[in-house]
């Protein structure tokens, strides 16, 4: 019997068009749009102005707090402006914009291919060049990498977990990851446990990437557990994973580390990797390209600040009624309202829809069947919580724990009446959570 | 039989009522009957209006406050709060009236579509997630959040436009639509003489070019209504102009200035009929 | 620029599942056990059937047109399921204008009045049924003996059921089990047969169209219960085996108690309310004046269920 988490969860029909597919060089890109904030925290400051030359993996960049990350170019060029440029959901956010000349490299950045195992580094000096390099999390959450690694005082981390559970449907950035870099990401899980000073470390990976679970278990590692789990969305989540590896659940609005767990995506595994070892900065990232929308699905390494149109491009184009496009998967991911807007560091997949599979169907009252209920992996009751927010009873709404939302879609999903119920329950946490603060 | 069941029933209601009465005795509150007096001259629309939750929190307020100077329902105006006084045997301070006026004027035809929305029909969920369907992140969405907080039917969403528009005669400045608006479009001004009104019906803080190209009646935030105005009532901040409507002395001469349309004037007779008017005058 | 794209918050896909689905999947469900009525009752019980559903959509169809002045909800399948449980519940000799009756007091007073269906507290069908049990008695309860083809409206060869036979006492010559299993014996449309309801929950199940939990609950509560009493004193009271196959338990438990509008959301409100159900309708069975007890049992039960939904919360993730 495989593992999984224990409440709720779906299996949607997975679509992995791209699976196994390999990993392409994208082009590179005329000119590049990097974003000051593509971590959860403080936008970083940007330390460089017009005019100015960068070379790929000069900081531009500079961390501004405690929860932020270092930002660097990734092309080399001439910077052409300093501003607010739209991103995805439409609003303007600061951003550089480097009209690219050339490909020339930082260079304290080792280019080479080769595997390197071994570092006479301690887990001070790694946590420092994660945090140089500017790592966020790359499964799409974004958040900083070298914060997550340092718990809080008191809180001790017993267990590394990689995440490579890829749960959500479509996307195959990481299966094509581990087929290509088992090694590169194996070492990188060991420098992650040696940061945090633990000596064992789980792979959790969903049993539908058989070769990907060959592939990691050929490398011969000391710690290192490859765990196949039943494939069930949304396992990827932290607390879902946590649960499903460890039998371990996460009370309400503890951090992982509370039952001993650090959790790091596959992919950026394979970025601590590179930053230690080769010292390369966050500046390229896989994107799997794919839908039903799109010519040839496909996986590309990117940089960062390409724009999206230009993927497209690359993998052949629209084909049929061009629907939505989006960023990330199709449960958690955002829809595009342009496509000319740059890939990011947690830019995971860029979903083609075509428009027959794009508009949501006219919603019913709610039947009451509970299968939202059932389906949650919060275990909380979400038609009760659009219901309390609909009605704005606050207080109704964060007694039933909305706060705990992880904002999965799983609701969303199974509701036999179409109803938005994240698109309310969303709504509710984020004002519910303006009431908690404001208390504090 | 009869009288058994008679004596019964009637017996329970005795006890009853007794029972009821001694309580009702035991737990009465005292209340200050000026509350409900007060009360009963508020106009009871519950709308939230003057801060206080409903109406008899707001009597309440008064009833407790030394004066009621910092003290307005926004609703019944100067008329129910004279009348407040007058139970309270409180002075109350002159108010001016004030309306509600959306500050966008991106109508379909100004504002080119750039994307469709399709999710929940809410300002405040499209505006967390999407700027909105069109290239301007400043614009009304027309989703009607506003709509739904009036207690009084006095905003709506005129489909033709795609804006939030304010009835004037019903509206009362509660200033519920104000912070429902997650755009922060809506603003309570001053109303003149006769109702009428000049503002700056846009709130985009792009610059010129972008904020143009997205809306053809945007403030682009050339300067030009500043330099215009000899009463000093607008300032220029973040490419956009605002008016003042405390200095403001409806002399329009903004509104021809601006290249973009952006400047509103409400209740004014129509430039020709005006100069017509004044000639009838002479 | 190409046309716009479109935009919606996540997520972005949807698993397929819709209301029609669900209420047709319960409607095939209860195909088996049609046919069975078919086949024992024959004319009569597609009467009876037909009848009712008709009944309940057309006063559907008006109520929402010309009442409520809304969209109409006809093809969501929720009044066909509605006249479909309805008529199972009755005696395949009922007169025309009683089922008329009995359809337009269930969409009519337990269904739109609450606003349609997803609103109503109580289970319509079974509302209807009980209004009907309530004001008709006599007609409600003679039954046509099953197999006699065509069936006669007789009333000396109408047979009572079973568990009418069990409230004048025990002594009664009670059908062999093989009967009760395959419904040879006398009853509403869709109580006779045990085998085929027993399919249908188990489609339903296949389906995911409801959980197992409040079927069991309260097949097993009236299992516990009755085959306690059995064993205190066997005289009185019959073999629960008895009491499980008898009469409209499993229709109940299976078909009407599952009623997603009126039954709690989460899995130990279920469980709850299935042992809720099982208790009464065991009480009612053997202590009770009236023979049968599930009606009443479901619908007292859908009266508590906001207070279940409300004091049996699903389990929380992190909850001890």
């Amino acid at each position: 019997m495989l593992k999984t988490f224990r409440i709720g969860g779906i299996h949607p029909c997975e679509n992995k068009f791209s699976a196994g597919g390999q990993i392409r060089q994208a082009m590179l890109p005329e000119r590049a749009v990097i974003f000051l904030a593509q971590h959860l925290g403080v936008p970083a400051e940007a330390v460089v102005k017009k005019g100015d030359m960068v070379k790929v993996g000069t900081l531009i960049g500079k961390s501004a707090g405690f929860i932020s990350a270092n930002i660097h170019s990734s092309v080399s060029g001439k910077v052409a402006r300093v501003e607010a440029m739209p991103d995805m959901s439409g609003y303007r956010r600061p951003a550089i914009v480097v009209d690219v000349e050339g490909d020339e490299w930082e260079p304290t950045v080792d280019c080479s291919e080769e595997l390197t195992v071994h570092t006479d580094l301690d887990a001070k000096d790694i946590i420092k060049r994660i945090a140089d390099a500017g790592i966020v999390g790359m499964g799409g959450a974004t958040f900083p990498t070298h914060v997550k690694l340092s718990p809080p005082p008191g809180l001790k981390a017993e267990i590394i977990i990689i995440n490579a559970a890829e749960c959500e449907p479509y996307l195959t950035s990481d299966h094509s990851l581990i087929l290509e870099k088992s090694k590169e990401v194996i070492v990188g899980t060991a420098l992650l446990m040696k940061a945090v000073g633990v000596t064992k470390a789980v792979v959790g990976i969903e049993n539908n990437k058989k070769d990907a679970i060959e592939a990691l278990r050929k490398v011969k590692t000391e710690g290192i557990e490859i765990l196949p789990l039943k494939a069930r969305y949304p396992q990827g989540g932290e607390k879902q994973l946590i649960d499903a590896v460890m039998r371990r659940q996460i009370q309400s609005g503890a951090l992982p580390v509370s039952v001993g767990a650090i959790v790091q995506n596959v992919g950026t595994a394979f970025a601590v990797y590179e930053a230690v070892m080769k010292n390369k900065p966050l500046i390229e990232r896989i994107v799997t390209v794919t839908g039903r929308g799109v010519v040839q699905p496909s996986i590309f390494r990117a940089r960062i600040g390409t724009s999206v149109q230009s993927l497209i491009e690359d993998a052949g184009g629209f084909v049929g009624n061009q629907g939505k496009v989006i960023a990330g998967g199709p449960m958690m991911g955002k829809a595009l309202s342009s496509t000319e807007v740059p890939v990011v560091k947690g830019t995971s997949g860029i979903l083609l829809l075509p428009q027959e599979e794009s508009y949501r169907r006219k919603s019913n009252n709610c039947i009451r069947c509970a299968k939202c209920v059932q389906a949650c992996p919060m275990g909380l009751n979400p038609t009760l919580l659009m219901m309390a927010t609909e009605f704005g009873n606050w207080q109704l709404a964060e007694d039933n724990y909305i706060i705990d939302c992880i904002d999965c879609g799983s609701c969303s999903y199974t509701c036999p009446s179409f109803r938005p119920l994240l698109d309310s329950i969303r709504l509710g946490k984020d004002k519910v959570g303006t009431l908690i603060r404001a208390r504090k | 039989m009869i009288i058994i069941s008679v004596v019964v029933l009637g017996g329970i209601g005795l006890i009853s009522s007794v029972l009821l009465y001694i309580i009702s005795k035991k737990f009465e509150i005292q209340e200050d009957p000026r509350i409900g007096l007060t009360l009963e001259a508020l106009p009871s629309a519950n709308c939230g209006g003057c801060g206080y939750p409903g109406c008899a929190g707001f009597a309440a307020a008064c009833v407790k406050a030394e004066s009621l100077d910092e003290l307005l329902c926004p609703v019944g105006g100067k008329a129910v709060m004279d009348k407040v006084a007058e139970i309270l045997g409180k002075k109350v301070t002159e108010v001016e009236a004030r309306v509600a006026v959306v500050r966008c004027q991106g109508d379909c035809e100004a504002r080119a579509k750039t994307n469709v929305y399709d999710g929940l029909k809410a300002c405040a969920a499209v505006s967390k997630l999407y700027a909105g369907e069109t290239a301007c992140a400043y614009g009304c969405l027309a989703y009607g959040d506003c709509v739904r907080v009036c207690s009084f039917g006095a905003i709506y969403i005129n489909e033709s436009t795609g804006l939030a528009e304010v009835d004037e005669d019903k509206c009362t400045s509660c200033g519920a639509c104000v912070k429902a608006c997650p755009k922060n479009l809506i603003e309570l001004r001053k109303k003149g003489p006769k109702s009428r009104m000049i503002y700056v019906g846009c709130m985009s803080k792009d610059k010129g070019g972008d904020a143009k190209k997205a809306c053809a009646r945007a403030c682009i935030g050339c300067s030009k209504c500043e330099k215009a105005c000899e009463f000093g009532a607008i300032s220029l901040v973040a490419n956009l102009a605002y008016i003042d409507f405390q200095k403001c002395c409806l002399c329009r001469k903004c509104v021809s200035a601006c290249p973009t349309n952006a400047i509103m004037e409400l209740n004014f007779l129509p430039e020709r009929e005006a100069t017509e008017a004044k000639a009838m005058a002479e | 620029m190409k046309k716009e794209l479109i935009v919606s918050p996540s997520p972005h896909i949807h698993g397929g599942d819709s209301v029609e689905k669900n209420m047709y999947g319960v409607l095939v469900a209860l195909g088996p056990a049609f046919l069975l009525s078919l086949y024992y009752f024959g004319l009569g019980a597609l009467t009876v059937t037909l009848v009712s559903v008709s009944a309940c959509v057309l006063f559907e169809f008006l109520i929402r047109k010309y009442l409520m002045k809304q969209p109409l909800s006809i093809s969501d399948g929720s009044a066909i399921l509605t006249g479909v449980l309805l008529a199972f519940n009755l005696p395949s000799n009922l007169q025309v204008w009683i089922i008329i009756v009995g359809a337009l007091f269930a969409v009519g007073v337990a269904k739109m009045p609450f606003g349609g269906l997803g609103n109503n507290i109580f289970n319509p069908a079974l509302a209807g049924r009980v209004f009907l049990l309530i004001s008709f008695p006599a007609q409600m309860t003679i039954w046509p003996v099953p197999g006699s083809f065509p069936p006669t409206y007789v009333d000396g060869e109408t047979g009572a059921t079973l568990l009418s036979l069990l409230n004048d006492g025990a002594g009664a010559k009670l059908p062999a089990y093989k009967d009760m299993l395959l419904g040879k014996m006398g009853g509403s449309l869709g109580e006779v047969s045990a085998i085929a309801l027993v399919i249908g929950f188990a489609f339903m199940l296949f389906r995911k169209i409801i959980t197992w939990h409040i079927p069991v609950s309260i097949l097993v509560t009236v299992f516990v219960f009755t085959g306690i009493m059995y064993i205190v004193n066997p005289e009185t009271y019959v073999n629960p085996v008895i009491h499980l196959l008898s009469g409209g338990l499993l229709l109940g438990a299976i078909f009407m108690a599952t009623d997603y509008v009126t039954s709690p959301m989460s899995i130990s409100g279920m469980i709850v309310f299935g042992v809720g159900i099982g208790l009464l309708t065991s009480v009612i069975r053997l202590f009770g004046a009236y023979p049968e007890g599930v009606s009443f049992a479901i619908l007292i039960m859908n009266a508590v269920t906001p207070l279940i939904n409300t004091y049996f919360k699903p389990k929380h993730f992190g909850s001890k």
